[in-house]
């Protein structure tokens, strides 16, 4: 059974939207002015600062059939869920290279990944990171209000694509199946008091990935709006080459990718714009200058990756395999202060 | 000179550290504005690393101001404010607190029950908050320090829309009104100094600054002209010209 539309899906099918991104995401717009314009607005509210984050692996192990991800119930991948001490030491690990801004990542297996566990991991890293946000499995009790509880900053939970009947088709079996429950999901949270939402599209696998990029960014507006309380960031991550095997449908260039954060930027300027290592570094080394505010680095993609490597199945291969200290370099070079903290323990 | 709760400051700029390309460039607009109080966001501070700490980047002679920024209730507010004089070992605190992420509005309710917590605790309490003359009203007689009101929304460069309000806060108040947040250009400044004001916070307007050195200095001559302007007494503003030499002067 699925779970009946929440607010937003209610907005979508409505017609009505806050923001109109058809102009800046025209085929031969002006992409250097659009660039410039996304430049002035993300310095004037952002300033020359980028929030640096890293991705701490937990799981692996997933009960959900996504045919584009490594981490697919049914692949023939090592898994591995890793014990609280083991996350523990990952956290201390990325602590040591310099991170206070962790997201705990895992596939989607509530056994394995129970909101036990993920209480238990916030509760053991509070003390040693003042960020701690979660991209897991969408939940429906009360589980967001429990991590709220336990300390937790930020909840990230991608749609992949708005498009309900490519979902369908990418989306096979297992929870994430059901459109309604994961896209409302990001409305429970804020309702629990979460405060930073993370939303997405990943571009390539829908068709259309000019409409997943329009969808996104009213989906950040009408957030921003009903969930005042609430800081929001939007990522446009590309399609990367996984255990999956997937081939995008359609290929998104570099400057089709340019030309989507540029029109988030303008659509939505209060909302941060997350750029992770899927991105090659020279691409995330010019999009600081233009429109990206957080970003990860040195990421690994494979639980207990930073302390153990080479153990279990990564979920994509990354592009940027700069160091952190390497990429806190290029921002100094770029004229940007690398943010390390800017987050205190909310318990 | 004009004084915080009994302390005595020469510079009426006071200036904020945030949205700077880089620590130096930071160092150096601090040192380039002649301000001696700058506030720091007590969510930057690290003091696990004091290599890269925002704070090892603060002149050491100037009086290091921790705000709240980040706080979304009076708890939090309180709790930061906490830890922040026992890292720094100040009572001193700007107190921030803003729920609202897009406009970084301060909340009057929160902002006014957060500031009695705090002068309870001990604490010379610095409250940014609206510019509402009943609202600073309130947080004086709750006992803060000053009154900060906003010219406009943090960050936003767009200059001195409340001085209808800043004047009448003015008028009234008994602790010194610093006006912070909105200030764009150095007239801005000069703008609320003249209208009475005890002192200017800037951040934004200088940090993201092309030459953000530059404009620090340019703040700081902006804001002595403006309290010279307004402590030699302006003449009356008319609606026709009156001239400078009376024809009629010699019948006296």
């Amino acid at each position: 059974m699925s779970a009946a539309p929440g607010l937003f899906a209610q907005h979508l099918a409505s017609g009505d939207r806050l923001t109109d991104v058809s102009a800046w995401l025209a085929p031969g717009a002006d992409l250097e002015d659009l660039a410039q314009r996304a430049r002035e607005v993300t310095l004037q509210r952002f300033g020359r600062a980028v929030r640096l984050f890293a991705p701490l692996y937990v799981s692996n192990a997933c009960l959900s059939s996504c045919t584009y991800c490594g981490f697919s119930k049914g692949l023939d991948v090592a898994r591995r869920t890793l014990s609280v001490p083991e996350v523990a030491e990952e956290a201390g690990t990325l602590v040591d290279r310099g991170f206070r801004h962790l997201l705990l990542v895992s596939g989607e297996h509530r056994i394995e990944v129970s909101a036990d566990y993920l209480v238990s991991c916030v509760e053991a890293l509070r003390g040693l990171v003042p960020s701690i946000s979660i991209e897991t499995q969408t939940w429906s009790d009360d589980t967001y209000a429990r991590l709220v509880d336990a300390g937790l900053e930020g909840v990230v939970h991608y749609q992949e694509t708005y498009d309900r009947t490519r979902y369908a088709e990418v989306h096979v079996a297992g929870w994430k199946r059901d459109y309604d429950r994961r896209l409302a999901s990001t409305e429970r949270a804020a309702e629990a008091g979460v405060r930073r939402l993370g939303i997405g599209a990943l571009l390539g696998l829908s068709a259309d990935w000019r409409a997943d990029v329009a969808a996104v960014a009213e989906h950040a507006v009408w957030l921003q709006r009903r969930y005042w309380r609430t800081e929001v960031t939007v990522a446009l991550p590309r399609i990367k080459p996984s255990a999956s095997g997937f081939q995008p449908l359609v290929p998104v260039s570099d400057a089709d990718y340019v030309q989507a954060l540029c029109a988030l930027r303008l659509a939505a300027p209060e909302a941060g714009i997350v750029l992770s290592t899927r991105e090659p570094a020279a691409l995330r080394d010019g999009l600081v200058r233009i429109a990206v505010t957080h970003m990860s680095a040195g990421s690994s993609t494979e639980p207990g990756g930073y302390s153990h490597p080479g153990e279990a199945q990564e979920q994509f291969a990354v592009s940027d395999e700069r160091t952190p200290a390497e990429v806190a370099a290029m921002l100094r070079a770029a004229g940007y202060d690398p943010v390390w903290k800017d987050a205190f323990a909310l318990k | 000179m004009w004084e915080i709760a009994g302390r005595s400051f020469g510079s009426r700029l006071m200036v904020g550290t945030g949205k700077f390309r880089s620590h130096a460039v930071m160092r150096d607009a601090l040192v380039a504005s002649g301000s001696e109080i700058v506030t720091v966001a007590l969510r930057r501070v690290d003091l696990t690393r004091p290599e890269d700490d925002i704070l090892s980047f603060v002149p050491s002679s100037m009086t290091l101001l921790p705000n709240t920024s980040g706080a979304v209730d009076a708890d939090e507010a309180v709790r930061l404010a906490r830890l922040g004089r026992a890292a720094t070992g100040a009572d001193l605190v700007k107190l921030e607190v803003t729920p609202d992420p897009r406009t970084l509005a301060p909340d009057p309710i929160f902002t006014l029950r957060a500031a009695e917590l705090l002068v309870a605790d001990g604490f010379t309490v610095l409250p940014y908050c609206s510019a509402d003359p009943v609202l600073c009203r309130h947080l004086e007689e709750a006992g803060c320090a000053t009154v900060m009101p906003l010219g406009a929304w943090i960050g936003s460069n767009r200059g001195l829309r409340t001085r209808d309000a800043i004047e009448v806060i003015v008028s009234q108040a008994s602790v010194p009104v610093v006006v912070d947040a909105g200030l764009g250009v150095p007239s801005d400044a000069a703008e609320a100094m003249e209208i009475g004001a005890s002192a200017v916070l800037v951040n934004t307007a200088i940090a993201v600054a092309s030459d953000p050195v530059a404009m620090a200095r340019a703040f700081a001559l902006a804001t002595e002209a403006g309290r010279l302007g307004f402590e030699a007494g302006p003449g009356a503003v008319r609606d026709l010209a009156e001239a400078s030499s009376p024809l009629t002067g010699f019948l006296s």
